[in-house]
């Protein structure tokens, strides 16, 4: 099986940003997706108290992040008493090798698994695969990635950047199937081809969409049936999740499901909605014999200290925000070269990665706000981009700042340029006198301002300054 | 110290401090009383517009217009639960127009290729319904095992009319599901799809390619 690679340089994103901007095939898949789905969002919220809601999943997800140490305890308790191993990992790499370890204990060669991020983020099929276990994605869009060697291009369609003819192709060389253009034909192709891997697999690993504390209950929400399938089929299911998805009361799913579905894909609901709170009893005749639970800290907890950047642990992962971005539409997810990408991927992987690396991904916002406008969760996305715009070029001593690799934009010339601009505004007799020099040698003024002028006309300096011009009114 | 004890200290020893408790208003999930028809009705109207199937009987019908169904999509065999009320009825029912009941009684792994590859549809109870998304809900038991309502590829629920809720929230309050929740509970809202190639749906992926629910009124 084609192995998942490596994360492509996120340092790289402007050269992969021109060359998807470049590619019409690129811009066309991901236009006429993004487009589809904003109509079917704003359809299956109407008859909504929209803002209610959102203020609602937003409440439930503060109280639970209010809650947090004391709603992991209490999940883990749930979970134990209900016969689930619940482990814990403060990174990826811990998280691949506890996994790891539970196969190796059941002698498992084969891992079927259903979407998740989390493991995405800490590349599990890699790490398997180093580690001679193979490990296949079920969920279709996954699936198709995986065979394409590639990583997921949005977190709720996988591979929505590519068309009909380049999956028939695709399937058709990796797997025999016929060369067509009928996605029925597909689909049936691929159902056929993992069921056997289904009946077969020794572990099945998931992701967890909720985790609720007061009953030890892992919810998971899919369309395809094949996350009941990766959950129920093999005798070990290991369910692998950040530490942020727990809630505190089973009631508390109601409205959070009905939020993310709708934002997610414009359906009132998918078609499965699969709530695992145990493994299969003895009188019970199938179900896994033994469930897991891995919470993965991966930088959240740091996340967790800073009382703006926290507000990035409410996501419940829709993507609405990279469906409405108009920079997500027109350069894809595979440009941003993160797990997450889009919106929420540029405030949530500066913290998972370091501002040095990430630099590039808060500018990669025009500010327009839609993220902010349609986050059913009202995450404040906007304002989070800003503040680390803010952390990457940060230099300033007053207001040090929080997120690790900051300042890595800062350049010396930049800094330069500004310490001398302050110096001059805290001088009015050199400030007027360099107005006044300046604005005489403005035949002299460069046209070329670096970045400015790559898209835009350079500002002219007026021929006089704006002291002179008050002064002669004033006469 | 162990990972568990790091995440544990980091989170409660916040340097940022005590977080903010806001209230939860779950008021806007309340709905107006319907009768009962009016929940079927909007179930029937939402399920359909994503391929559920609604047949609408009574407790006489019902036997009869499943075996229609069935014979209409040349099922070979029906699985059936062994002790609940539906399975005793059909197999009382001494028709010869059904196809073959099969029983789930013995696990999985001793006819798991069978139950993948040779049965045609199922047959099983719910515990209620959701008017509003057109969900079922079922908690499978050791006579209803998990699988019978995710592998045959044609699922056959039975709705009694009077356990629709409005909404989720609703039937798991009023089912008092926080006392105890089974191993496995599930919503499950039409048959199996998929539209990860090209936004195009298409049904059966990995589940049932057709959910049919008979609505006992």
């Amino acid at each position: 099986m084609t192995q998942t690679p490596h994360h492509t340089d996120v340092r790289e994103f402007h050269p992969r940003a021109r060359a998807a901007i470049a590619d019409p095939k690129i811009r066309k898949n991901f236009r006429k997706a993004m487009d589809g789905l904003i109509t079917k969002r704003k359809d299956a919220f109407e008859g909504w108290d929209l803002e209610a809601l959102r203020d609602l999943g937003a409440n439930i997800r503060l109280r639970a992040l209010a809650n947090l140490p004391d709603l992991l305890e209490q999940l883990e308790k749930k979970l134990s008493e209900n016969g689930v191993k619940v482990h814990w990992a403060i990174d990826g790499d811990e998280a691949c090798r506890i996994i790891r370890d539970i196969c190796v204990a059941r002698n498992a060669k084969t891992v079927i698994k259903g979407k998740s991020m989390v493991t995405e983020e800490m590349e599990l099929n890699h790490y398997l695969d180093d580690h001679d276990i193979e490990a296949l994605e079920s969920d279709l869009g996954e699936y198709i990635v995986q065979l394409a060697g590639e990583t997921p291009s949005h977190i709720i369609m996988p591979a929505i950047h590519k068309n009909t003819g380049e999956i028939s192709e695709l399937m058709h060389e990796k797997t025999g199937t016929d060369l067509s253009s009928d996605v029925e034909y597909l689909t049936a192709s691929a159902r056929h081809q993992l069921r056997e891997k289904f009946m077969n697999a020794d572990v099945g690993v998931s992701g967890v969409n909720f985790a609720v504390a007061e009953t030890g209950t892992l919810c998971l929400v899919e369309n395809e049936g094949n996350g009941r399938m990766t959950t129920t089929v093999p005798q070990c299911h290991i369910a692998v999740t950040g530490i942020e998805k727990v809630v505190g009361k089973l009631e508390d799913v109601a409205p959070l499901l009905a939020l993310l579905t709708r934002s997610a894909t414009g359906q009132h609901i998918t078609t499965y909605f699969n709530m695992i709170s145990g493994p299969r009893k003895p009188e019970e005749l199938d179900g896994p014999e033994e469930v897991h639970l891995v919470l993965v800290d991966n930088g959240r907890s740091s996340i967790y200290q800073d009382d703006e950047l926290l507000d990035t642990l409410r996501c419940i992962r829709c993507g609405a925000c990279m469906n409405h971005c108009p920079v997500y539409t027109r350069v894809g997810g595979h440009t941003y070269g993160t797990t997450y990408p889009g919106p929420i991927g540029k405030i949530l992987m500066p913290h998972l990665i370091g501002l040095d690396e990430g630099r590039h991904l808060p500018t990669a916002s025009s500010l327009c706000g839609a993220c902010g406008e349609v986050c059913p969760v009202k995450i404040p996305i906007p304002d989070l981009l800003v503040r680390l715009r803010q952390e990457s070029v940060d230099g300033d001593k007053l207001n040090p700042a929080k997120v690790r690799g900051h300042g890595a934009k800062r350049g010396t010339l930049e800094a330069m340029v500004w310490k001398g601009w302050s110096w001059m505004h805290a001088r009015p007799g050199v400030y007027r006198l360099g107005t006044k020099v300046a604005s005489r040698l403005r035949r002299l003024q460069p046209g070329n301002l670096g970045g400015w002028t790559r898209y835009r006309t350079a500002p002219k300096l007026a021929a006089r300054t704006l002291h002179e011009r008050m002064k002669e009114r004033s006469q | 110290m162990n990972s568990r004890d790091i995440i544990l200290q980091r989170l409660s020893e916040r340097s940022g401090g005590k977080l903010h408790q806001p209230e939860c208003d779950f008021s806007v999930l309340e709905r107006p009383s319907s009768s009962v028809t009016e929940r079927v009705e909007q179930f029937q109207k939402i399920i359909e517009s994503v391929h559920g199937e609604v047949h609408r009987c009574t407790p006489e019908s019902w036997i009869p217009q499943l075996s229609g169904i069935l014979s209409s999509r040349g099922a070979r065999n029906l699985l059936i639960p062994a002790a609940h009320q539906i399975g005793r009825a059909l197999r009382d029912s001494g028709r010869d127009d059904l196809p073959e009941l099969l029983i789930y009684d013995e696990p999985v792994t001793s006819w798991q290729a069978h139950l993948f590859n040779e049965v045609d549809a199922s047959i099983t109870s719910t515990r209620g319904g959701i008017a509003e998304t057109g969900s079922l809900i079922l908690w499978p038991t050791p006579d209803e095992p998990r699988l019978m309502s995710l592998v045959p590829p044609i699922h056959i629920a039975v709705l009694e009319a009077s356990g629709l809720y409005t909404t989720f929230h609703e039937a798991m309050r009023v089912q008092n599901w926080k006392s105890g929740m089974p191993t496995n509970a599930l919503l499950i809202s039409g048959p199996s799809k998929t539209a990860d190639i090209e936004q195009t749906l298409a049904y059966g992926v990995h589940g049932p390619k057709e959910l049919i629910v008979l609505v006992i009124e």
